[in-house]
């Protein structure tokens, strides 16, 4: 391929980052002092650079990391040693909302502005920090173009943040030799102010966000392990109970496991809720080679966090999980695909994934008996879309996180071209018990159709937020109650059930029972297990509006219905709450079902075939814009 | 282990032949209809003379199924269905007229013209009126963005949206070289410029989607101007572009001077005179004079390409007096 490259020359600290990831420039055509004639047209040598090209997000992450933006130099020299056109590649940046393409402070504060967050507080706290300190990134009146001293922190606005147990949240981020990433739980006005001052950011262990308010509980299966047990310690993983399963999965060989997890009627629990052993057996049978298997811990639903609890505290666990999943559909590599936002996840799995490789858990001969299997981290960078499987395949692959139309389905066609077995980590995290205690013993857990237990996440307005795990079919009245219920004497008024992408219900359908079938039957859906609670203080308006935007600002913008669909979403919602409905009210929300529709149906990918459901629920279940007066702002 | 290279294009297996297939029988609007294997459904439905209105499809590229004005209903699918991506199945019960269908498509051209200038997108007029469209219920347009400043967006933040008005694209043409222009308030986010520009035609890759959402756009790297990027000029791009957001600088300024009339030019086949390729031009004649060379589509070969002498090295068969842009050969870069 002939590449033209930007003027530009990398810095020195630019080039340092990137030859870290990549190792030295093997020759002037690979990015080498000499590599850079006088009209910048070079040839590379081909084939074996763009096989690199799944390592652009990497290369892009490792400029962010360590000086904190994207520059031409910069972007130019990762090209120059992967292959990878420019314009393709600043693509790739743009799409990415933690990858910045223009100048940017080293230190960010991204300040959580989602809806569990402004169930408690986050409007408040973004209010005092927009006054006190100025007006977060990026400015408007620059139409996105920031110059600025970047010795200077800067506060940003964030989506969800995966932390709402422990609200307001903020992530930390410092670029430099060693870049800072960390996330905080209850952030104040105070902590804002010192951290924007160039304070160093409070050490957080964990601990503070364990909130497994049932630990010790006998009774708990995914979360038996999760803040009783030291997370960094292989040794007390094993004396837990961890490591028998894989040893018993090798035992059995990938036929007896897959048809044990058939058996279970397990099913996945990032959405979708499709039948992993169906899943399983499909990849399994492949006969194109390599087989990936990749774990989606991309976590980014808002209300969502119990992939986080297990990942933090029970690391082991989700490592041999993947290794039985990886050994029963023939996958010798196994990707795990970890929101940004987990920096602590990100030790605790690497920790984990070096143990384990130690102790010949995982590598080229697994246990002694001949089976090789290995796992590589990946991060994402700032996309919920990067969640969706096929984007995630994108994602790893070195493009833009935009879905792919299904079918070919990723069992067939998934990364890399390749039959792919996608599975979210808490649907992984039930295989180890299935394994040794049998599918039927699994199954007789929750109700004939929808079986085990379920970790849900409770966080706004209840006493104990957190995450709670509890048998298929429990009330959602129940789920409830075990949390504490809504605190201060204050009235329940609406509970978002399954996230963003899920529905509101009424305090009159706490009988509902957490299954799929139930969910189902009354139109929503368990979704990712989101339960979040809003008591009679929560602008419930406000939080449509917030969940409308979250859509817009996470469209891929590949197709028209989602990509102008969302925004013309929005602005209905925002001449309602305005008190300039066009044609009044009913109207506005006739055109906003008729969008919704079309959303629904004419969407690639979940995002926007989901877009609708929250406000349409709203709109019908909760009957929040009432027709026949006007609201006023 | 090395993970094998990706397809070039998203999620893509390799293009099929529909010929030495075997036939696949499935029914669309209750006709029984036989079709080649691995035959699109758009395909299918051409074929016994079903139209199916199009934008982001077109023959020589492959499919983005990214538009959705194609959808149709299929039986068992929750969703509905790009017909220009997905194969026939045997036994497959496609509906291509369904109120469903009608609505999504309605929606998608109303979406698409209230955010997005198709002043000269061939044949919308027809299409918005056969739907029933009216994009002015989203409200009225909002201003133009200064220039820069879509290409400037940044990735996951918007600011709130104004009640008053519907959110556009609407922004200033790039006009920064001689032969062609980039008006992108017109442009519907297709990838037709950006496959051609890559994989599928030039494999220049001087052009790709940048941002993300609404304020996604075709964007060179940083946003640079054409002759700074690794444009060649072979104005592949502007030959599959649907909406006349990618135009030749004689079109552009004759429409910019109310002097384009369709009505009154020709169209002449010849063969390209500068190498021995011998690919066919097109060229657009009005008054005697030509003002657009293009390349036939239908042709096995060149497909629609053609390279920067082709497409544009036409200006020296002019009189010099009768245009005043014609010279010496065409700077660009
Ligand atoms: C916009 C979008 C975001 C998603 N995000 C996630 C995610 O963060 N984690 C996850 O496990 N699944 C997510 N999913 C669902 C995945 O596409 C996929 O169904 C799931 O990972 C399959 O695993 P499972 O069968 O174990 O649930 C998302 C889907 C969509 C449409
Ligand atoms: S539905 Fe939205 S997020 Fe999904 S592919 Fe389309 S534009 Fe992208
Ligand atoms: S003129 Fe040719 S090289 Fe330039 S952007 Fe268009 S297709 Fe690419
Ligand atoms: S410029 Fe034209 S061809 Fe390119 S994406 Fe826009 S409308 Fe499509
Ligand atoms: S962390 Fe703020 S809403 Fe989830
Ligand atoms: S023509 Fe099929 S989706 Fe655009």
């Amino acid at each position: 391929m002939d590449i033209r490259l930007p003027e530009a020359e990398p810095s020195d600290e630019e080039r340092i980052a990137i030859d870290a990831l990549l190792g030295p420039p093997e020759s002037a055509w690979d990015g080498g002092s000499r590599g850079r004639s006088r009209d910048s047209h070079v040839s590379y040598g081909g084939r074996a650079a763009r096989e690199r090209r799944h390592l652009l997000l990497p290369a892009l992450q490792a400029l962010q990391a360590r000086v904190g933006w994207i520059s031409e130099g910069g972007l130019g020299y990762v090209c120059a040693r992967l292959s990878v056109p420019p314009a393709d590649a600043w693509g790739v940046a743009t799409f990415y909302a933690l990858l910045a393409t223009e100048p940017r402070p080293r230190r960010v504060v991204h300040v959580c502005d989602d809806i569990a967050c402004r169930a408690r507080g986050a409007r408040a706290l973004t209010a005092a920090i927009e006054s006190e300190c100025g007006a977060p990134l990026p400015h408007a009146e620059n139409g996105g173009h920031i110059a600025l001293d970047r010795e200077r922190p800067a506060w940003m606005r964030s989506p969800c943040l995966g932390l709402c147990d422990a609200v307001p949240a903020a992530l930390v981020t410092e670029a430099g030799t060693s870049p800072i990433e960390r996330q905080l739980g209850n952030v104040t006005i105070g902590l804002v102010r010192s951290l924007l001052a160039g304070a160093a950011p409070p050490k957080t262990d964990g601990a503070a966000e364990a909130m497994v308010p049932q630990r010790g509980d006998p009774a708990l299966r995914l979360l038996a392990r999760a803040g009783s047990v030291d997370p960094t310690r292989l040794d007390a993983y094993r004396a837990a109970g961890g490591g028998k399963a894989l040893a018993r999965a090798l035992e059995l060989g990938p036929e007896r496991v897959i048809a044990e997890v058939v058996e279970s009627k397990l099913v996945g629990r990032g959405g979708a809720a499709f039948p992993t052993g169906r899943k399983w057996d499909a990849v399994r049978r492949q006969p194109a080679t390599p087989h990936y298997l990749i774990c989606n811990a991309d976590e980014s639903e808002p209300g969502t966090f119990k992939d986080r609890v297990l990942l933090t505290h029970d690391p082991f666990a989700v490592v041999e999980s993947m290794a039985i999943a990886g050994f029963a559909t023939g996958c010798e590599k196994g990707y795990l695909y970890l929101r940004a936002e987990y920096p602590l996840a990100h030790e605790r799995i690497g920790n984990a994934l070096s143990q384990m490789r130690r102790a010949g858990m995982l590598g080229e001969n697994i246990l002694g008996r001949g089976v090789r299997f290995d796992i590589e981290i990946r991060r994402g960078a700032g996309a919920y879309i990067c969640g969706e499987e096929t984007a995630i395949f994108e994602s790893i692959e070195g493009k833009r996180g935009e879905p792919r139309n299904k079918p070919p389905y990723p069992v067939q066609h998934g990364l890399f071209g390749k039959p792919t077995v996608v599975n979210n980590v808490e649907t992984l995290a039930n295989i180890p018990r299935i394994v040794l205690e049998g599918g039927a013993a699994f199954a007789r857990t929750g109700t004939a159709q929808s079986t085990g237990t379920r970790l849900f996440c409770l966080s706004g307005n209840v006493a104990r937020p957190g995450v709670y795990e509890v048998a298929c079919g429990t009330t959602l009245g129940a789920l409830l109650e075990l949390a504490g219920g809504v605190p201060n004497g204050r009235r329940l008024a609406a509970i978002l059930l399954g996230g963003a992408a899920g529905a509101f219900v009424r305090p009159d359908e706490l009988g509902l029972r957490l299954t799929h079938e139930d969910t189902r039957a009354a139109g929503v859906t368990l979704g990712s297990g989101v339960v979040m609670v809003f008591d009679e203080t929560v602008d419930l308006h406000d939080a449509v509006l917030r969940i409308a935007a979250f859509f817009r600002d996470e469209s891929c913008g590949q197709c028209v219905p989602c990509r102008v669909g969302t925004v013309r979403q929005e602005e209905a919602l925002h001449r309602i709450a305005g008190g300039c409905a066009r044609g009044g009210v009913a109207a506005e929300l006739a055109l906003i079902d008729e969008i919704g529709v079309a959303m629904r149906d004419g969407s690639i990918c979940g995002l926007g075939q989901t877009a609708y459901a929250a406000v349409e629920s709203a709109v019908k279940r909760l009957r929040l814009f009432p027709t026949a007066e006007r609201k006023k702002s | 282990m090395n993970p094998q290279m990706a397809p070039s294009r998203k999620g893509e297996s390799e293009p099929r032949r529909a010929s030495a297939r075997p036939a696949v029988e499935l029914a669309i609007d209750g006709r029984t209809v036989s079709v080649p294997e691995g035959t699109t459904i758009l395909g299918a439905c051409r074929g016994i003379g079903i139209e199916i209105p199009t934008l982001c499809y077109l023959e020589t590229l492959r499919p983005v199924n990214v538009c959705r004005l194609c959808m149709v209903e299929v039986d068992g699918s929750r969703v509905l269905v790009p017909s220009c991506s997905r194969p026939v199945e045997a036994g497959m019960k496609v509906h291509t007229g369904t109120e469903r269908v009608r609505h999504t498509r309605k929606l998608v051209l109303e979406l698409l013209a209230s955010s997005v200038d198709l002043s000269t997108t061939p044949g919308i007029d027809a299409l918005l009126q056969e739907y029933g469209c009216r994009p002015e219920r989203f409200g009225p347009r909002a201003a133009a963005a200064d220039a820069g400043v879509r290409d400037g967006a940044v990735a996951g933040h918007h600011e709130p949206p104004d009640p008053r008005t519907a959110a556009t694209v609407a922004q200033p043409v790039k006009v920064d070289n001689d032969l062609y222009v980039r008006d992108y308030g017109k442009c519907i986010l297709c990838y037709k410029c950006v496959e051609a520009c890559g994989p599928d035609h030039q494999n220049t890759f001087a052009i790709a989607v940048a941002g993300r959402g609404f304020e996604a756009r075709i964007s060179t790297e940083m946003a640079v101007t054409l002759p700074d990027s690794a444009c060649v000029y072979c104005g592949n791009c502007i030959a599959v572009c649907p909406t006349g957001a990618l135009m030749v600088r004689s079109e552009f300024d004759m429409r910019a001077a109310g002097t384009w009339d369709e009505a009154r030019q020709t169209k002449t086949d010849t063969i390209c005179p500068y190498c021995g390729v011998g690919c066919t031009l097109t060229l657009h004649v009005q008054d005697g004079q030509i003002v657009k060379a293009s390349s036939p589509l239908a042709n096995d070969i060149t497909r629609g390409n053609l390279c920067i002498k082709g497409r544009f090295g036409w200006r020296f068969v002019q009189p010099r007096e009768r245009d005043g842009r014609a010279r010496e050969g065409d700077a660009c870069a």
